[in-house]
């Protein structure tokens, strides 16, 4: 038989869920962690990401009080921490739109079962993101001159500026990601209300699913809806981390004026965002016992995808090197001899070794299917791709045009208090998602399990 | 009497004998009718008979509304509201405008996605006749749904039961409005 044949028979592919699961068996598997108690380590966990998040809003209040000057920056280096950790969370809330939407437009069945999930932690990052891009102006209170809101002073924004654009750049990704994530939800939340045992869920469940009765006049707007969302939300992904990467190669320092700023912040930001999902994954797939729905063959596909994103930005390192010492610019080249060789060669290093070295493991398929390596190797990738943000933002910057102001940076307390303290408001999102919404896309998984096909069962010809 | 009666609603066993009651309903002439399923059900759109959604229609006219306000906004800021010149460039630089355009178009479309969505489909509707019907609490689980309102020109409470009946419904009851 003809190999394409096999290939296109979709009955004849990997399957997606495990076991033997019936519709009902699958709402049961994800409802069970909403309905039941409050697990001890979930109570644990809770209390510990509040305490951080108190953390973190104690030292924006100090922060505010005090200004800027509690931060190790100096004069060149203007931008530390505050950037860095914004480009990093930006870059995690990736992950969910390029899953929800792009693998959507190119019918990846596998991926309702990470969805939900990778969608809940885009908007959590981006959260993360816009809370460190307020801050980062200084003076909060006037964050608001950011907007083109008309004021007093009849002042108005400068649109041909890049940092403009990231503003309407970013609040655009939140919004939308927000509404597609409520979207996907609403016919769980139905599910939920459906099931409620308690008065309260209902009536909570009830007014959030809308009313939603799952009839086919519901779905085919809602299958449309979800379609443009998609399609609206594949360049808006693209465009997020663009315009990220044009607040700094529309400047003129060397090591950020560059045309590949675009393309490598983006596979950057897909490659950090998927090593997000899957070291969170891991840890719900055991916890919860999902693993009927995330299989080894979902965990492998990403894996797979973090070692081709990886390597587009080891390309990028390599292709920002070769164009520093081809382009004949001795001040683009001296930017690069001094990332690689300079006083931060130590967070150089760190970086290439993170994010191009360790992920070129996972072309052994043995590496690529091991739980606890693929652990370990998302958490260097989530290192790896902070420190690329670093010594962009700061190796750039350090060396200044005038030998005289050369400066070196590193962060005080009070940054580093900050950045431990934004996890504390990531993880408290994201423990009380997994507590009262379905952490897995019920209704989307069922949609993709053999059974749904309404010619199901009936007899075909070879 | 007292209560009016909403329609009859019958329960199916699986996708494929929902939408085989579907064609059935729809070749018999009904059009009030309604198949209900926990997820969206390939080709169902087609087995009752329904046109395409308008949704798309609806998104381009705002789509475009964002795409001419996030131009005109810029414009006016620019040029009118606020005439600064900065590094030496041209007031109109409308190349620089680009990606804030973009990113308004996407934002008036996206929103217009989802709560025409909502609003093409009567929501939020918290309550409804078939949520009466006694079995349908598992409908957004593993149940698979047919109602057919007493309002449609076929209907005919002994008829339409049959008719069901002959498409293999079970649960055959009517249900109150």
């Amino acid at each position: 038989m003809d190999k394409q044949v096999l290939a296109d028979d979709p009955s004849k592919r990997q399957k997606l869920v495990l076991g033997d699961h019936t519709f009902a068996s699958i709402s049961d598997v994800v409802c069970k962690p909403i309905e039941s108690k409050a697990p001890t380590w979930w109570l644990i966990g809770l209390f510990a990401s509040i305490s951080f998040l108190l953390l973190l809003l104690s030292m924006l209040g100090y922060l505010v009080w005090e200004g800027v000057g509690v931060w190790g920056l100096n004069n060149p280096v203007m931008w530390g921490w505050d950037l860095v950790t914004f480009v990093f969370w930006i870059g995690i809330g990736h992950a969910g739109t390029l899953i929800s939407a792009i693998l959507f437009l190119f019918r990846q069945k596998w991926r309702t079962s990470i969805n939900r999930f990778a969608e809940a932690m885009t908007i959590f990052a981006v959260m993360c993101a816009g809370l460190y891009i307020g801050f980062h102006v200084g003076r909060f209170w006037v964050a608001y001159y950011l907007f083109p809101v008309p004021n007093s002073m009849q002042m108005w924004g400068n649109f041909r500026s890049p940092l403009l654009w990231d503003l309407f750049a970013v609040s655009t990704y939140f919004t939308i990601s927000l509404l597609f994530w409520y979207v996907g939800l609403v016919p769980d939340l139905a599910t939920l209300r459906d099931r409620a045992a308690t008065k309260t869920r209902k009536i909570v469940y009830g007014i959030f699913s809308m009313g939603w009765r799952g009839a086919n006049r519901h779905w085919q707007h809602y299958e449309k809806a979800y379609m443009i969302l998609a399609a609206l939300s594949t360049p808006l992904v693209l465009s997020v981390h663009s315009i990220v990467s044009f607040d700094f190669a529309a400047s003129q320092l060397p090591g950020w004026h560059t045309t590949i700023f675009p393309p490598y912040f983006v596979a950057g930001a897909i490659f950090s965002g998927f090593a997000m999902v899957m070291t969170l994954m891991l840890l719900a797939r055991e916890i919860f016992g999902l693993k009927d729905m995330v299989t080894m063959h979902h965990l492998e596909t990403m894996n797979k995808i973090i070692l081709a994103t990886g390597t587009m930005v080891g390309y990028a390192y390599g292709m920002e090197f070769f164009v520093a010492w081809y382009s004949g610019n001795e001040y683009e080249a001296f930017a690069f001899v001094s990332r690689a060789f300079g006083p931060y060669a130590w967070a150089y290093w760190t970086m290439v070794s993170c994010n191009v070295l360790f992920p070129q493991l996972f072309w052994f398929k043995k590496i690529r299917t091991s739980i606890p390596i693929m652990f370990v190797i998302s958490i260097i990738v989530n290192i790896g791709m902070w420190f690329e943000r670093f010594v962009i933002t700061v190796t750039s910057l350090h060396r200044d045009f005038l030998p005289s102001s050369w400066e070196y940076y590193s962060p005080t307390w009070v940054e580093i208090c900050q950045f431990l303290g934004s996890f504390g408001l990531f993880f408290t999102l994201f423990l009380l998602f997994l507590k009262f919404l379905p952490m897995i896309a019920i209704s989307e998984v069922k949609g993709i399990m053999p059974e749904a096909n309404p010619h199901h069962g009936e007899t075909h010809h070879g | 009497m007292g209560k009016s009666i909403y329609g009859l609603m019958a329960e199916f066993d699986s996708p494929g004998s929902l939408m085989k009651a579907a064609e059935g309903l729809r070749d018999s002439g009904y059009k009030k009718f309604e198949t209900y399923s926990p997820f969206p059900i390939h080709g169902m759109d087609a087995a009752m008979g329904l046109k395409e959604s308008v949704l798309g229609w609806i998104v381009l006219v705002f789509g475009a509304t964002g795409l001419t306000c996030g131009f005109l906004l810029q414009t006016w800021v620019s040029v009118f509201a606020y005439e600064i010149t900065v590094s030496g460039k041209p007031l109109f630089s409308f190349q620089a405008f680009v990606p804030v355009c973009f990113e308004v178009m996407v934002l008036f479309s996206g929103i217009a996605a989802v709560f025409g969505m909502f609003a093409l489909n009567r929501l939020p509707q918290l309550y409804h006749s078939v949520f009466n019907y006694k079995r349908f609490a598992i409908a957004s689980s593993h149940g698979f749904f047919v109602s057919v309102e007493s309002d449609d020109a076929h209907y005919s409470e002994v008829d339409t039961t049959r008719l069901l009946e002959k498409l293999g419904g079970k649960h055959i009851e009517t249900v109150e409005a």
